[in-house]
């Protein structure tokens, strides 16, 4: 009543916004070069900040050119780090509007958005005795929360880059190399070629027994899904993936943003989130890859297709659909 | 509608490559909004914020009158920058491209009696598409005054000065009445309309908590200074709506702006409608602080054309603009505040009057200015 039409947090945020109670966001402390197109950026997190297990990712939303972008990013900090401040590591993929930003351009002072830390690609609460990590490019980062939190028995790591200056946070893991922490072997694509599954026989001959956790481009764990599978032990391999592999579903149709009154046609193949935001609907949008469920909204009428696996979800009361991974299957309606 | 159409020298050819250009000065605009942008409209709504936090705060100690000055002066211009700058900007979706929900037309709330929600319709709805087409529009006017000579004249008109003037010092509650159509909705079998019952209840609501808040809460909050808090509270809000109101007269009243009928706009075309924009509006002239004050309808050309581009460019905008209105030879309407509210003004007293319905209509309307 005092400050409406606003409400109080609007004039504490002016002066406190990572007090305990504000929305949950951050503060950019310092932006570390890792690799000549990476970077780990220490973020100060607001006080509302629960804490992650390690191997899990945070969203961030980042003011790119005045433009609000959410995206995921893997924590590469270790949990009990002491200042309360956490890091993310970010590799700059070409034409990544928030990557490119927050390798080359982010300063230290900004203001960023938070959600919880969530994702399951984490430690299970007993430590397995033999771990295998399998990783590609900056597949590595949810890996390097692991590794820097626990200290295991027995760990190996195959890591692929193009180039060994590719490598993200290679003197560290040298270093845990040369303390016996971690057998390394890292495989260089642009000499090597791309990993060969098959080759991890040779590479790491108890693979099998191994407790492995693989991260990296849909190729690299579409092969190990496959070879897992092959040898019977798929219960052992834990994945995570960056982006959804996407089926192309033809189809298409018109979709109507029902609350803001908009009409615009859709192919099957973009996501409604896309076509929503192209069309300057204000969409809720959050990892854009179909985990984070921070997109969801009701379906009113027509049908979606989910392009990660091809499923045709109808409209009925009640049913939400992500909308960074369905695409229009025919004319819908979305409530937003 | 006015006899001497200041835009018969214009072939359909020529007022479509106007458009083709208007058009090409908008997507210019876009292509370059960015992080300066919106540095601007969050400094601007952090500085309004801070404002109104330290005059409210100075008003507690309002029985010691240059306290009074000070804190009522704050409030006022607090209050105008939520309205102008902030409110009437980012409900036109201004800065909906920040995708910041804060900031943004679906979520925007003001300090003003007429919920956002209201206002958008009958403002970014009928008031844009619509402008100055005389029974379309029912910003000419507000449906209590006559504002052309073409418009019947009925004996209720010959009050319309004081209507006028009542309505500047109650704007807000103005708008909120018109943003409802109370004229329309408050015969007996209207009144009943659910739909109509909810949005009036919805302005009942915002009235009560905004008359809370500036009425009771802050001043109880004063202690000691509880009346001196209410009378400068009331002053604010005064100021503020009369303020806005004037801005407001001028953007579509001064001697030389047009209005359309109805008929005109059948099958409009994208250029046609850019010059009825062009025409039915007017602007004010002045330093950037009074662009700031006025919430930048001291462009009201610029946004009529373009009302969703963000305010603090329209500057830049308006000499492009203006180039355009020269290259086609036409008249762009403007002038420093107070000439234009005195014209706004003059023309509301002489339309208090019944006229000759003109034939045509002569440039020079003396006669009736001394009729006046």
């Amino acid at each position: 009543m005092v400050t409406t039409p606003l409400v109080p947090s609007d004039y504490l945020d002016l002066v406190s916004p990572l007090r305990a109670g504000a929305d949950l966001r951050g503060r950019i402390e310092a932006v570390h070069p890792e690799t000549g197109d990476a970077a780990t950026v220490v973020i100060r997190p607001g006080r509302s900040w629960r804490g992650h297990t390690a191997g899990q990712y945070v969203r961030i939303g980042v003011d790119v050119d005045g433009v609000r972008l959410w995206r995921a990013y893997s924590i590469t900090s270790p949990t009990n780090r002491q200042d309360g401040r956490v890091t993310i590591t970010v590799k700059a993929i070409p034409d990544g509007r928030v990557s490119n930003h927050l390798v080359r351009r982010a300063k230290p002072g900004t203001l960023v958005q938070l959600d919880q830390p969530t994702g399951d690609f984490v430690l299970p609460l007993v430590t397995p005795t033999k771990v295998l990590y399998l990783t590609a490019g900056s597949g590595i980062t949810p890996v390097m929360g692991m590794l820097r939190d626990i200290e295991f028995d027995d760990v190996v790591m195959v890591h692929c880059a193009p180039r060994p200056q590719d490598v993200i946070f290679r003197s560290e893991l040298h270093d845990l190399v040369a303390d016996k922490k971690l057998r390394l072997t890292e495989v260089h694509t642009d000499t090597d070629g791309i990993l060969d599954i098959a080759r991890l026989d040779e590479l790491v001959p108890d693979w099998a027994e191994r407790e492995t956790w693989a991260c990296g481009p849909a190729g690299l764990l579409d092969a190990a899904e496959g070879h897992w599978a092959e040898h019977g032990v798929q219960e052992r391999l834990h994945t995570e993936r960056f982006r959804p592999s996407i089926v192309v579903a033809g189809d298409g149709g018109e979709v109507t943003f029902s609350a803001t009154g908009m009409t615009v046609d859709a192919d099957g193949a973009t996501p409604l989130l896309d076509i929503g935001e192209e069309a300057g609907v204000l969409m809720p949008s959050g990892c854009r890859m179909g985990i984070c469920f921070g997109c969801v909204t009701p379906l009113k009428a027509g049908a979606v297709r989910d392009l990660r696996t091809g499923e045709i979800t109808e409209a009925e009361p009640g049913v939400l659909i992500q909308t960074c991974v369905s695409a229009a299957a025919g004319p819908c309606d979305i409530e937003r | 509608m006015t006899a001497i159409d200041p835009t018969a020298h214009l072939t359909a050819e020529q007022i479509e490559e106007l458009g083709r250009e208007l058009d090409a000065i908008r997507d210019a605009v876009i292509a370059s909004r960015g992080e300066k942008d919106a540095a601007y409209i969050r400094k601007v709504i952090s500085a309004q914020r801070k404002l109104e936090l330290v005059s409210r705060g100075v008003l507690l100690f309002s029985f010691f009158p240059p306290a009074w000055l000070l804190g009522t002066a704050g409030l006022s211009v607090a209050k105008i920058m939520d309205n102008m700058e902030i409110g009437h900007n980012v409900l036109h979706g201004q800065w909906d491209w920040m995708r910041d929900p804060k900031i943004h037309s679906t979520t925007w709330e003001w300090d003003h009696v007429s919920p956002s929600e209201q206002w958008k319709h009958s403002h970014n709805e009928l008031h844009h598409t619509y402008t100055n087409v005389i029974g379309k529009d029912n910003d000419l006017g507000y449906g209590i005054m006559r504002v052309d000579e073409d418009q019947t004249w009925h004996p209720f008109h010959l009050g319309q000065p004081l209507w006028n003037f009542i309505n500047a010092c109650f704007f807000e509650y103005g708008i909120a009445a018109y943003d409802l159509e109370l004229g329309k909705n408050l015969p007996k079998r209207r009144r009943k309309n659910p739909e109509f019952r909810a949005r009036a209840k919805a302005v009942g609501r915002k009235i009560r908590k905004q008359v809370l808040k500036d009425y009771v809460i802050h001043p109880l909050l004063s202690g000691p200074s509880f009346l001196t808090t209410l009378a400068a509270t009331f002053t604010a809000n005064l100021v503020r709506n009369i303020w806005t109101h004037s801005v407001i007269m001028c953007g579509h009243f001064p001697e030389g702006v047009q209005v359309f009928e109805r008929r005109s706009i059948k099958g409009e075309t994208r250029g046609q409608w850019y010059l009825r924009q062009m025409m039915g509006s007017a602007n004010i002239s002045g330093s950037r602080a009074m662009h700031f004050m006025t919430g930048n309808l001291s462009h009201q050309i610029e946004h009529h054309l373009f009302p969703d581009l963000p305010s603090n460019r329209y500057a830049e905008v308006a000499v492009k603009v203006r180039a355009l209105f020269e290259k086609y030879e036409l008249e762009y309407v403007t002038g420093p505040l107070p000439k234009q509210v005195v014209s706004a003004w003059h023309k509301v007293f002489r339309l208090s009057l019944p006229n000759k319905k003109p034939k045509v209509k002569t440039p020079d309307c003396e006669q009736e200015l001394v009729a006046a």
